[in-house]
């Protein structure tokens, strides 16, 4: 190919597409690795987009004010085509730019604080035991993900908020079909049976006030008249979605890769120390969200090109955590390396909000599953362990083990 | 060395405090703040990572 075929051949390239290997990015992002730091991709609708792949600039651009993440703005791209209808919903936290951002995030840090997170955690110690205590009574084989990697977040972020965790079959399903729905009608449906419920449960706490992170932003913002009865139900359902929709996934995703290794589950087992910078590595590794969306707002010089205003711009996570200028062989799991300085949770005003409860979970799920059953395996081969799509928060939808 | 911490910019991430507990800590607001007695750093090898691994660049150190 002549090099104007390649570019035309790699312009065409739609994004995203599915992972073959669940925690291996697409196959076809292969062609964009280790050249420029920027490419052209397409969307499901037709329209370009930048694909940022290099670490350091993706890093640069993601504290970059002159992107936005305002999902309100009448071009803010689109990647996947149930979320089209929903245009001018601007969420809070995830789909608003600073001030505002700012201004709600801070509402919220002092529950996601590091005092806290180390306060919950012998709470997550006997929850996680009791879940292995069932697991492992049942025999296997079993399905990790519903027996495990999802009751954890699931209960975990149920006692952060406040919600009763007796409804999570309900809102989990929700939760499940609002990120993951073939159609907008039924992500709709979805997002309208959540915004009924936990506007129930608004009503009900401000009658009955409780203990929880809602119970205070009613008790605080709300009786200030810092946010209204709208607003802290729309925190409610970012957070209880983004609860549900990203550490079940690391956990199952962590899991497997460590099956997949088995000699660095030793790294694990020796030293209950060296749990945290084996999860660093897993969120590296694995970039359970594969992308973060954005819009520019004025043109960005970057790598020779030139992102104009009202670009659309995809910002690669997985491709990031395995740049080669990063990491050394990135493509290798390596429970031993130091690499904190991954984009796993993303990176600038809207890093994780949840990241140090994330961290909390993992360290302790993934450590205590391997000390009590360090014999786990897969029961299926690895070809047939169900993924999600390629535009979800990456993950196995089942995952069989056997011990 | 001298650090420098930007408050207003602080998102609360923690990711000082996790890096290098010795030398950073989070208010009861969970913004940033420095361990009384140790602002200059020494209490911490990891220090040093800190600029990296804080996702809005709201510390910054100056090695005298
Ligand atoms: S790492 Fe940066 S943003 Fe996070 S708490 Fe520390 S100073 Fe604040």
């Amino acid at each position: 190919m002549t090099e104007a075929e390649i570019r035309l051949s790699r312009a065409s390239a739609s994004f995203p597409q599915d992972r073959t290997c669940p925690y291996q990015p697409p196959r076809a992002y292969a062609q964009w690795r280790g050249e420029s730091p920027l490419t052209k991709v397409t969307l499901f609708d037709g329209r370009p987009a930048w694909l940022v792949t290099g670490h350091a600039e993706g890093r640069a651009l993601l504290v970059d004010p002159r992107l936005s993440s305002d999902w309100g703005h009448p071009v803010f791209p689109v990647v996947v085509q149930r979320t089209e209808g929903r245009g001018g919903l601007a969420f809070p936290l995830i789909g608003v730019d600073d001030p505002l951002h700012a201004r709600q995030r801070r509402m919220l840090i002092p529950s996601f604080g590091v005092k806290r997170m180390n306060a919950i955690r012998p709470r997550l110690q006997s929850l996680v035991d009791k879940l292995l205590d069932d697991m492992l009574a049942k025999g296997p084989v079993a399905d990790l993900v519903s027996a495990f990697a999802l009751p954890v977040p699931s209960m975990a972020i149920c006692e952060l908020l406040g919600v009763p965790y007796g409804d999570h079959d309900f809102f989990e399903e929700c939760s499940r079909n609002f990120v993951g729905a073939a159609t907008s009608a039924e992500a709709d449906a979805a997002f309208a049976e959540l915004c009924t419920y936990l506007h129930g449960l608004v009503v009900k706490k401000r009658a009955e006030p409780a203990d929880g992170l809602l119970d205070e932003l009613i008790a605080r913002q709300l009786a200030e008249g810092h946010l209204d009865h709208d607003e802290v139900v729309m925190i409610a359902l970012v957070l209880l979605v983004a609860g549900h929709e990203t550490t079940v996934n690391a956990i199952a995703l962590g899991a497997l890769t460590l099956v997949q290794h088995p000699e660095q589950i030793e790294v694990l087992l020796r030293d209950p120390a060296a749990v945290s910078g084996v999860v660093e590595e897993l969120l590296r590794f694995t970039s359970v969200s594969d992308y973060i969306v954005r819009m520019a707002k004025e043109d960005i010089e970057v790598g020779g090109e030139t992102i104009k205003a009202g670009d659309a711009v995809l910002v690669s996570i997985s491709l990031m955590n395995r740049d080669a200028r990063a990491y050394e062989n990135p493509d290798v799991f390596d429970a031993r390396r130091n690499a904190r300085h991954h984009v796993g949770f993303g990176h600038g005003i809207h890093q994780c909000l949840g990241q140090n409860l994330a961290r909390a979970e993992l360290e302790i799920a993934l450590g205590t599953l391997f000390a009590r059953i360090p014999g786990l395996r897969l029961a299926v081969p690895l070809e047939e362990v169900p993924i999600k799509a390629g535009h979800d928060a990456q993950g196995p939808i089942e995952l069989p083990v056997t011990w | 060395m001298r650090i420098t911490i930007d408050r207003d910019r602080c998102i609360g991430s923690g990711q000082c405090v996790m890096t290098a507990p010795g030398v950073f800590t989070q208010d009861d607001d969970a913004v940033v703040a420095l361990v009384p007695g140790h602002e200059d750093g020494a209490a911490d090898p990891r220090v040093h990572d800190v600029p990296l691994v804080c996702p809005v660049q709201a510390v910054a150190i100056f090695e005298d």
